[in-house]
Parts: C-alpha cells; structure tokens; sequence
C-alpha cells in the first residue's frame, strides 16, 4: 500500500504550490509501467487531504499507455504488456519514453 | 459567494523529493567509499537467510554493514548480531501508514548509526514485498532482488516493476525444486520478458548453493 506515501507526496506538493489558496481540483499523470493502484491511491488522497487546503479535492488521473523507440530499427511502438517489444522488428532493446510517469500536471484553484 | 476557479501547472514528480534524498545519501556513500545494495524481495523469499551466509562468506574480504528494514521487531537484526558487523534496524512502523518499504529519508535516518568510513559494502534490507520497495530509491548502486521457487512461475508478469528494476535476481530455495511443480524454465522465460537478460544465480541458503557465485558477484560489483 504504498499509495498512501504517493498519496501524502502528492498533498504536499500540491498544498505548498497552492500557497494559501484553497485546491478544488488536483491532475496527475500515471503511466502503465508504475505499480500505482488508481483506486487506492484515491482513497489514500482522501484520507491524507484532510485538514489539509487540499480537503475535498478532485483527484483525476490521466493513464498513460507505456511506449517505446526500437534500439534496432527506430521504430515507435504501444506496449500493451510484457514483454515489451517492437512491434516491426521484435527487438527487446528499447528506448521506454512514455508510461512512467507519475506526477502532479496541474492544480485547480480557487481565486483568493 | 461563487469564486472562479485559476488552473496551475505544476509538473512535478511525485516520487522527486525522495529521490533528491536518494541523490544526497548517494553522495554521503561515494564520499564514504561504500558500495550499496539494495536487497528486496517478498517476504520470506530468505533474504536474512542468504545474508548470513554472505556475513559468513565475506568475513576478512569486504568490510560489511547492514541496513535492516522491517515493518516491526529486531528479529532480523537479532540474527545477524553474532556477525559482529555495523549494523542498525529502521523500523518504518512510526511512518505514515506503518510503512511497507524504505524510502530515502528513512535510510538516511538509519545512517548516523553506522560507521560508513569503515564499510566497504553495506547491504540494506529492504522491507519484505514484492510491490513497494521498487517505487522508491534509496541512493542504491545496485539492486537485488530474493526470489524464492516456492512463490511460482507468474510472479514476474503480476508485479513487473521490481524485476524490471533489479540488476540482479537471486532465485532462491533452489534446493526445494524436485519437491514442487516449479517449473525453472518457465519462469525464467516470465523474467526473462520483463528484464531481458537480467544476471541470475540460483541459490540454496540451506545447502548454501550459489552462495560463492553470489559473493563473487558482489566482490566483482564493488571492484569495478
């Protein structure tokens, strides 16, 4: 349940970039390739956001399918599970640029 | 009264101010002069078993310490005390949620109590799961991951992250093949799709099996 670490790094970035105001709405974005469990990291939200200026909250979470560049032949392929592989040529060896995310995109704030 | 709402963004990483701590206690072991292994696996996959072997083993060669993470008890700790190494337990229990896994600032929590200047190679065990410990650096070299036959042939393809990130898998309790449906092949195919390649060594911590191969392993890694 590590949700609940991501859960309270996620408050404490969004409380300090609010700076005083209140948040009504916080985005991220979560890629394939992290072990983040979306249901538990909102009830990890919830929980920790309490007394916090980001109480009450919107979490929204944008999935990012993972994505990569073949090492062998350049090309771009979506990678809908393991192994990840190119699509055109098979190779193993590739360059991950998308679906390890994990961070905070946005903030939704009340004017002061 | 309706106030307007203002959009803000932001684009931080969530898991950035713990790998800042990773960063900052990598620095305090190169200055040190300390190789680092951060040791992770299920629980009871026979982490504690393989590192008194290695105590044992590396007496004399590598001048070892030992980080232990657990969520409660110095039981672990308790058994490795007879190796006389710097050793120091970081219970995560008073952290937030009762901790599953070390982060950053709970190793560095851990430090004071070693002498790093007198280590070569200090080994932290990591809390025992197969789902957390792989999220958060701790200012590692190098990751090791136990894993034990009894645990199946699947378990790479259900919890990816950790066998992606590891440098090395220890497939332990080999001793117990002829006893289950194991199958070796298979599984090793499972890891080989997540982590093409990744360095194995098949271990026994009861016949001490693989045990040479391992500490070669970790002489080879601290040497280069």
């Amino acid at each position: 349940m590590h949700e609940l670490s991501i859960a309270e790094s996620v408050v404490s970035i969004a409380s300090r970039q609010a700076d005083g105001r209140r948040v009504t709405k916080v985005s991220m974005k979560v890629g394939h390739l992290r072990q983040v469990v979306p249901s538990a990291l909102a009830f990890g939200f919830e929980l920790v956001a309490e007394g916090t200026p980001v109480e009450g909250a919107e979490l929204e979470m944008e999935e990012v399918p993972a994505t990569g560049i073949c090492r062998e032949c350049g090309v771009e392929s979506r990678l809908d599970g393991f192994p990840l592989q190119c699509r055109a040529c098979g190779g193993l060896d590739l360059q991950i640029i998308a679906g390890e995310e994990l961070l905070v995109e946005f903030l939704e704030l009340e004017e002061a | 009264m309706h106030k307007a709402a203002v959009k803000q963004v932001v684009m931080e990483g969530v898991l950035d101010a713990n790998d800042a701590l990773a960063q900052a206690n990598r620095e305090r072991f190169d200055d040190a002069g300390n190789y680092v292994i951060n040791m992770m696996s299920s629980p009871g996959a026979g982490k504690t078993a393989l590192l008194e072997h290695t105590l044992e083993r590396m007496r004399g060669k590598l001048r070892l310490g030992v980080l232990e993470g657990d969520v409660r008890t110095t039981l672990d700790a308790d058994r490795l005390a007879r190796f006389h190494v710097p050793l120091v337990q970081v219970n995560t229990d008073p952290g937030f949620g009762g901790e599953c896994h070390l982060d950053a600032n709970m190793v560095r929590s851990g430090l004071p109590e070693l002498p790093l200047s007198d280590i070569d190679l200090l080994i932290i065990e990591n809390v025992g799961n197969l789902v957390c410990p792989a999220e958060f650096r701790v200012g590692e070299d190098a990751r090791v991951m136990v894993y034990s036959v009894t645990e199946g042939e699947e378990k790479p393809l259900k919890y990816p992250l950790m066998f992606r990130s590891a440098d090395l898998v220890l497939v332990n309790k080999i001793d117990l093949l002829e006893h289950l449906d194991f199958d070796l092949e298979t599984f090793l195919g499972n890891l080989d799709a997540v982590n093409p390649g990744v360095e194995r060594i098949l271990t026994s911590a009861r016949t001490g099996q693989g045990v040479d191969e391992w500490c070669s392993w970790l002489q080879r890694r601290r040497a280069a």
